[in-house]
C-alpha cells in the first residue's frame, strides 16, 4: 500500500534549436518505463530549465542539443542549479555532439552524454541504474 | 515526536514561509512520495495557510487551459500577485509513468520568483483530488502567494473535487465541442463560477455563448442558491428572472477569449477577481473554505486510518484473518476491532 517514489525527469531544450523530435521520443520513453517525465518546450533559456527543475524538484535534467551550441548551454544549465543549491540534481545530454566534447562536458558536471545511434532502451537502462528518487 | 524531526520540521516551515523555492519544491516531493518528515513538516505549514485565492480550472484536453493560464499568470504578475499554479496531468495506466506538459505554455514566467509552477502527476488516485494536490495548494499558500491556479484535465471526479477546493471555479469550453456539454452537464458544468469560452474567434462561439445561457437560465442554481450554501429557496412566488441579482447569489458568468492572441484576458482576471469580492461581501468565502475543510478531514481521516492498518501488528491481523476464514468473526467486527473502536454499541 505504501505509494512507491518515483522518478521525476525534466527534459528540455537550450537555445535556438527547434528540432524536438528526438527529445519527444526520449520523453516518451521515458513515461512508457514509469517515470514522471516534464517537458519544458523547445527554445528554453539555461535560467529557465534550471529554475523548472528547482520548482519541478527533479531528480534528473536531460538537456538535447543539435544546434551546436552544447558546450555553453549544457554547462551553463549545470553552473545555474549547483549556484541555486540543486548540485544534487543529475544532468544528461544527448544531441549531435562530437565525441571529442564530451570529456569537457562531463567536466562542466554533465553525468553522461548519449549521441546519436543510442537506443531508448539504453537511455532508460543509464537511468535505471544511476538515478533514484532523492 | 523526537527532537531532530521538529528542528527539521522548524527548519522546512521557515523556508517556506520565506518563500524558498527549493525547499518549497523538495516539501512538495516529499509529500507526494509519502516521507514522513513532510507529512511533519506539513503539519506545521497548513497552520500558516488559508490566505490564497485558490482558483480551478478545467475543461476538455485542447480548449486551451494552460494557454489560457499562462496569460493569466501575466495578467495577474501586472497586478503585482504572486501567482502559484499546480498542474496535473493523468499518470498511464499502463506504465505508471506520466508525460506532464502543462509547463510549455507557462514557461515565460519560470524565471520570475513571484511564479511557483507544478505539475502533479495524478498517480492514479481512484476518483478524487490528492491529498498532494491539495497539500501543494497548501505549501503554495504559506509561501505567501496570492492567488493559486489549479489546472486539471475536463473528465472525471477530480474536476468537481477541485471545485469544492478552489473559491473561484473556471470551466474552459471551445466552439464546435457542443455534444462535451452534454456530456459535461451533469458534472463540472454545475459547480462553474466562470464559462470562458476560448478560441472565440472560431465559429459557434456565439451559438455555445447563447446555449450557455439557456443553460443557466433551466439550472435550479438560478432559482435556488448554489449548492454550497445551506440558505433557502427563494419563495415560490417570484418568478424566475435570469437577469436579476440577489447580493448572496451569483449567477455564472460567460467570458469569451482568445487566448492565444491574450485576448479577453483583462477581462476575465477582473471577472476572478468580482468573484472573489462576491466570495468575500456575501460570506459565502467562509461556507467555501467549511466545506474544504471538511473534505479535507475526511481525506485525512482516511489516510490515518489506511497508515494505522499498515502499522498495525501483523500477528494481531492474522489472527482476525483466520477467524474471517473460520467465520467466526465478521468483516465489520473486525474492522472496528482494528481501528479499535468498540464493537457494540
Amino acid at each position: 500500500m505504501t505509494p512507491e517514489r518515483k522518478v521525476r525527469i525534466l527534459i528540455a531544450k537550450p537555445g535556438l534549436d527547434g528540432h524536438d523530435r528526438g527529445v519527444k521520443i526520449v520523453a516518451r520513453g521515458y513515461r512508457d518505463a514509469g517515470f514522471e517525465v516534464i517537458y519544458t518546450g523547445v527554445h528554453q533559456t539555461p535560467e529557465q530549465i534550471a529554475d523548472a527543475a528547482i520548482q519541478e524538484s527533479v531528480d534528473l535534467v536531460g538537456l538535447s542539443c543539435l544546434s551546436g551550441a552544447h558546450l555553453h548551454l549544457f554547462s551553463e544549465v549545470a553552473r545555474l542549479l549547483k549556484e541555486q543549491g540543486a548540485g544534487d540534481v543529475t544532468i544528461i545530454g544527448g544531441g549531435i555532439i562530437p565525441r571529442e566534447d564530451i570529456p569537457r562536458l562531463k567536466e562542466a558536471g554533465i553525468k553522461e552524454v548519449f549521441l546519436p545511434g543510442t537506443t531508448l532502451e539504453e537511455i532508460v537502462n543509464w537511468t535505471k541504474e544511476n538515478v533514484s528518487p532523492k | 515526536m523526537t527532537a531532530e524531526i521538529t528542528n527539521t520540521t522548524m527548519n522546512i516551515l521557515n523556508q517556506v514561509l520565506n518563500g524558498d523555492v527549493r525547499a518549497a519544491a523538495k516539501l512538495i516531493r516529499g509529500i507526494e512520495d509519502d516521507i514522513p518528515e513532510a507529512t511533519a513538516a506539513m503539519g506545521e505549514i497548513y497552520l500558516h495557510s488559508g490566505r490564497a485565492h485558490i482558483v480551478g480550472i478545467t475543461g476538455a484536453p485542447g480548449a486551451g487551459k494552460s494557454t489560457l493560464l499562462g496569460c493569466l499568470i501575466g495578467e495577474f504578475r501586472k497586478r503585482s500577485k504572486k501567482v502559484g499554479v499546480v498542474a496535473i496531468d493523468p499518470t498511464s495506466q499502463l506504465s505508471g509513468g506520466a508525460l506532464l506538459g502543462d509547463r510549455i505554455r507557462m514557461q515565460k514566467y519560470c524565471t520570475d520568483k513571484d511564479v511557483f509552477i507544478r505539475s502533479l502527476a495524478s498517480r492514479g488516485w481512484k476518483g478524487g483530488l490528492s491529498r498532494a494536490a491539495i497539500n501543494t495548494v497548501h505549501v503554495m499558500d504559506a509561501m505567501g502567494k496570492d492567488i493559486i491556479f489549479v489546472e486539471t484535465i475536463g473528465a472525471g471526479q477530480a474536476e468537481v473535487d477541485i471545485s469544492h477546493v478552489a473559491d473561484t471555479s473556471l470551466v474552459v469550453l471551445v466552439p464546435g465541442m457542443g455534444d462535451d456539454i452534454q456530456m459535461m452537464k451533469a458534472g463540472i458544468m454545475e459547480v462553474a463560477d466562470i464559462f470562458v469560452i476560448n478560441k472565440a474567434d472560431r465559429e459557434g462561439a456565439d451559438g455555445l455563448r447563447i446555449s450557455l445561457e439557456t443553460m443557466l437560465d433551466g439550472s435550479p442554481r438560478q432559482h435556488e442558491i448554489s449548492h454550497h450554501s445551506g440558505i433557502n429557496d427563494v419563495s415560490p412566488e417570484t418568478p424566475p428572472d435570469p437577469g436579476a441579482h440577489r447580493p448572496d447569489e451569483w449567477r455564472p458568468s460567460i467570458l469569451l477569449t482568445e487566448a492565444i492572441n491574450n485576448k479577453g484576458i483583462r477581462e476575465l482576471a477582473d471577472e476572478i477577481e468580482r468573484h472573489r469580492e462576491f466570495l468575500t461581501s456575501s460570506g459565502k468565502l467562509a461556507e467555501r473554505r467549511r466545506e474544504r475543510a471538511k473534505l479535507e478531514l475526511t481525506m485525512a481521516v482516511e489516510t490515518t486510518l489506511r497508515s494505522h492498518l499498515q502499522k498495525t501488528d501483523e500477528c494481531y491481523l492474522d489472527t482476525l484473518i483466520d477467524d474471517l476464514v473460520q467465520r467466526k468473526t465478521d468483516l465489520n467486527t473486525a474492522a472496528l476491532k482494528v481501528i479499535k473502536l468498540p464493537t457494540e454499541l
